[in-house]
This record gives C-alpha cells, structure tokens and sequence, in this order.
C-alpha cells in the first residue's frame, strides 16, 4: 500500500537526533510491549511476519507519524488481541479479565526464553525456483501500486538497475501477508544509481541496492 | 533529545491513552484534555501497558518472569557487543574474513550469535573506495543477533526517508565527511536479509589484541554512520 510508512526520499522529516549512550529501552513500557509482542500469540493461529508489518502500515497515517516505535507496537497488540478476539477493548481499559473468560496456559515461560530468542525463523526456503534473473543483467522494478502489504518501495518503482547479486529462495511478503500463500522466488540485491533514482542532483559514484522479488522485476 | 522526544511522546498520547486517564480518574473530557496538556505522557502510556499485563497474566496468556527474561536478554545479553567480536575477529583472521563476506550466517553463527532478525545476514566490507550504509525505509528491520535492538534514530522517519536520497547529507549528520571519490552503498533492508558494516580498521591498530579492537568498534560504525578511530570511546555506543 501507498502509506506514509513508505518513506525513502521524502524531505521535511527534521534533523536526525542521535542519543549518546542510549538505553535499549527509554521507559520500562517499552520493554514490556517488546515482550509480549515477542512471546503472546496475538493473532491467534493465524500470523505472520509480513502480515504483522502490514498491521502496523495500518495505522491511521498521522497517527503513525506521531507515535514512536513502540507506542506503534502498542497499538498493534491491542489491535490485533481485540480483532481476534483474545481480549476486548473493556478488558484492556481495566486491565481486569471480564469474569467468565477463559484461562489459558502461558505458552512461553521464562526457562523457554534463552532458546526463543536464538531461534532461527528464517524467510529462506528450499522449495525448487528458477531465478528468472542472473546476476549482471539489467532489470526494471515493475511500476505496480497494491492496496494490501509490499515490499517494493515506492522510490524504486519504474527504476531501472542492475542484479548484484542472488540471495536465494524466500517466501513473497505480498502474498504471505493475505495469507494467500507463500509464492517461493528469489530475491535479488539490485543496485541502482543514485541518478536513476534520484536525477542529476545525485553523486554519479553513489547507489543504493535494493531486495527485490522476482515478481517486482521485469527485463530492462 | 529528551526533550523532543517527550514532546513527540505527547502527541501521541492524546489519542492513545486516554481510556485509561479517563479511567483511573474518572473525569470527564474537559479534565481529560487538560490533563493531556498538562502531564507528561509516558505515564499514561505506562500505566496502559501495566493494564494490558495484568489481563494478559490474568488470563494466562503471558507468564511475567518471560517477560522480564526477554527485556534482560536485549538489555544486557544481545546487543553491539556481539557485532563487535565479529568485526575484530575479521580484522585479525583473514580466513575468518572470507568466511565472513561469503556466507556472513554460518561465520557470524560460529562466534555463537544466531537467532531473530539475523537469521540470513550479509556483511558488506567498507574499503577506501567504498562505503557502505544500511537503512529500513519501509520499517525498521535491523540485524538485532550481532546489534541488538535498534536505537530511535535508526527507527526514526527523518533516517529513513534520507539515507536513501541523501546520504552524504546524514553521514554529514553523523560528523562523517566522505571524500567525493568515495561510493556510497546504500543498503535498503526490504527483504529479510540482514546487513551489517564490516568496517575499515584504523590505522595504528597493527599491535592491538582482537578485545583492544573490538573495543574501538561501535555499533554506529557497524551501521555505517561513522567510522572506527583508533582512539577508544567515550563508552558503548
């Protein structure tokens, strides 16, 4: 979707305000919300890394702009635990269980955290999938403007580059994130010169390379 | 920082937290927007996330001391440092290095970081000639096994939306000039590779043992903001 989160190349963002010594977490809040988010099912069965990042590209835009990172996840929790029902808006006003609902048991507990959070979860598959491009061949970014969940910036849409190089087999977030299914394909680094993205303005030296999808790429 | 930061905070609040304002004081909306003008934020926030705890534990979803064991983990376990071993390690081991700038999972895998948010990284050696920088402009993705959780600049919307149109404007930022003739590599992390900066080790450094190196490294050198002095600094960063 064409959302505010899509943000590479926009102007007007302010200065960049680096913390010296910056804790991990600036309020306890924030660690709790990483927490749960890490640990609690929030979408019940059904969820995904791509669908969650499409939650978040779902907050109203203002709102988005506005908020920090984890207010952000704060709110896509609570979305997310109301929607499907875990919890409702009441209960998350009080913090008190309605009486009557069910109780669950703790999926993760303390002594499954150490392996949790060394776990690998990769994208990566191994299913069987031509590359439909080689490394060196000039490509174009498909001009394409979908309503739900992509990964292909808006900056290089229509841009022509370069592959850099093959990364292998991963799961299309475009799909995964409706749930429509995995698509296994390829992802490509692909450099583009500054001057294609940007215009003459640019360094004639500077690029920036981009993952992409074979479905986001035509021949140049 | 601070200060803009609370302020940021702020805004947001109004529209977030009120629910819980609204609850614990039981005022009206009158009250509701004046407290919101008034008192800092973060607590409304806080006390929201407390609310959403309790009823999570109450219904036996979430179990606190996980929680507490995955805030400490990311507070003191996962962070820089360990993006800081991997880095003096390929300083000192040439072989180590190839391993390194080949296949960055297994060799990053073998100094025992692995796990979310790495699971397929790629490491890119910044020489003389090239310099190489990584952004999320569509969120915030960020290598957290070798760097931990990401700082707010790097989630923040004004270093997202410019690394990639300008980054010799954010490396001046940074304190970092580049001379013309160097390339700047922008690395946007749209899929679900990650990237970390193999930096330049500094000149100087030739009789240093790898820990004296991996002390001179800092995380933003390893995202590629600034560049790696052989001075120690002032502290983690």
């Amino acid at each position: 979707m064409n959302g505010v989160h899509d943000m590479g190349g926009m102007h007007g963002m302010g200065p960049i305000r680096h913390e010296q010594h910056e804790p991990v977490f600036h309020e306890p809040w924030e660690g709790r919300v990483y927490a749960i988010t890490r640990v609690v099912r929030a979408g019940g069965g059904r969820q995904n890394l791509d669908n969650s990042r499409h939650l978040l590209e779902l907050l109203p835009p203002a709102e988005y702009l506005r908020m920090s990172y984890y207010e952000r996840w704060y709110a896509r929790l609570t979305n997310q635990l109301v929607a499907n029902g875990i919890v409702t808006r009441e209960e998350l006003d009080t913090g008190r269980a309605a009486g009557g609902s069910p109780k669950a048991e703790p999926r993760v507990t303390a002594a499954m955290v150490p392996d949790i959070v060394v776990r690998r979860n990769s994208a990566r598959r191994e299913a069987a999938s031509a590359p439909r491009f080689k490394v060196g061949q000039r490509v174009r970014a498909r001009n394409i403007n979908p309503t739900g969940h992509t990964r292909l910036p808006r900056y290089a849409r229509g841009k022509s580059g370069v592959i850099a190089r093959d990364h292998g087999v991963f799961v299309f977030p475009d799909t995964n994130a409706a749930f429509a299914g995995e698509k296994p394909q390829h992802v490509y680094s692909v450099r583009f010169a500054a001057r294609e993205l940007w215009g003459p303005d640019a360094s004639s030296r500077d690029c920036v390379h981009i993952d992409m999808w074979d479905d986001y790429l035509d021949r140049a | 920082m601070e200060e803009s930061r609370r302020d940021f905070i702020k805004g947001t609040a109004a529209g977030a937290a009120g629910l819980v304002a609204q609850s614990r004081t039981g005022a009206g909306s009158d009250q509701h927007d004046h407290e919101h003008d008034h008192q800092a934020v973060p607590s409304d926030l806080a006390l929201r996330v407390k609310a959403l705890e309790s009823l999570l534990v109450e219904r036996g979803l979430v179990d606190r001391a996980a929680l507490d064991a995955i805030v400490d983990t990311y507070e003191t376990k996962i962070g820089p440092r360990n993006g800081t071993r991997v880095v003096a390690r390929a300083w000192v081991d040439p072989a180590y290095k190839k391993r390194l700038l080949t296949d960055a999972t297994a060799a990053i895998a073998e100094l025992g970081y692995s796990g979310g948010q790495g699971e397929d990284m790629v490491v890119l050696e910044n020489t003389p000639k090239v310099h190489n920088l990584i952004v999320c402009t569509l969120c915030s993705c960020y290598p957290w096994p070798v760097l931990g959780l990401p700082p707010v600049w790097y989630k923040s919307a004004p270093y997202r939306s410019r690394a990639v149109i300008d980054p010799r404007g954010v490396l001046r930022e940074f304190g970092l000039e580049l001379p013309q003739d160097t390339e700047i590599h922008v690395w946007d992390s749209t899929a679900e590779l990650r990237y970390m900066v193999l930096p330049e080790r500094p000149a100087g450094t030739e009789s240093m043992s790898e820990q004296e190196l991996a002390d001179l490294v800092t995380r933003d050198s390893m995202v590629g903001v600034a560049k790696v002095t052989a001075k120690k600094p002032g502290g983690a960063s």
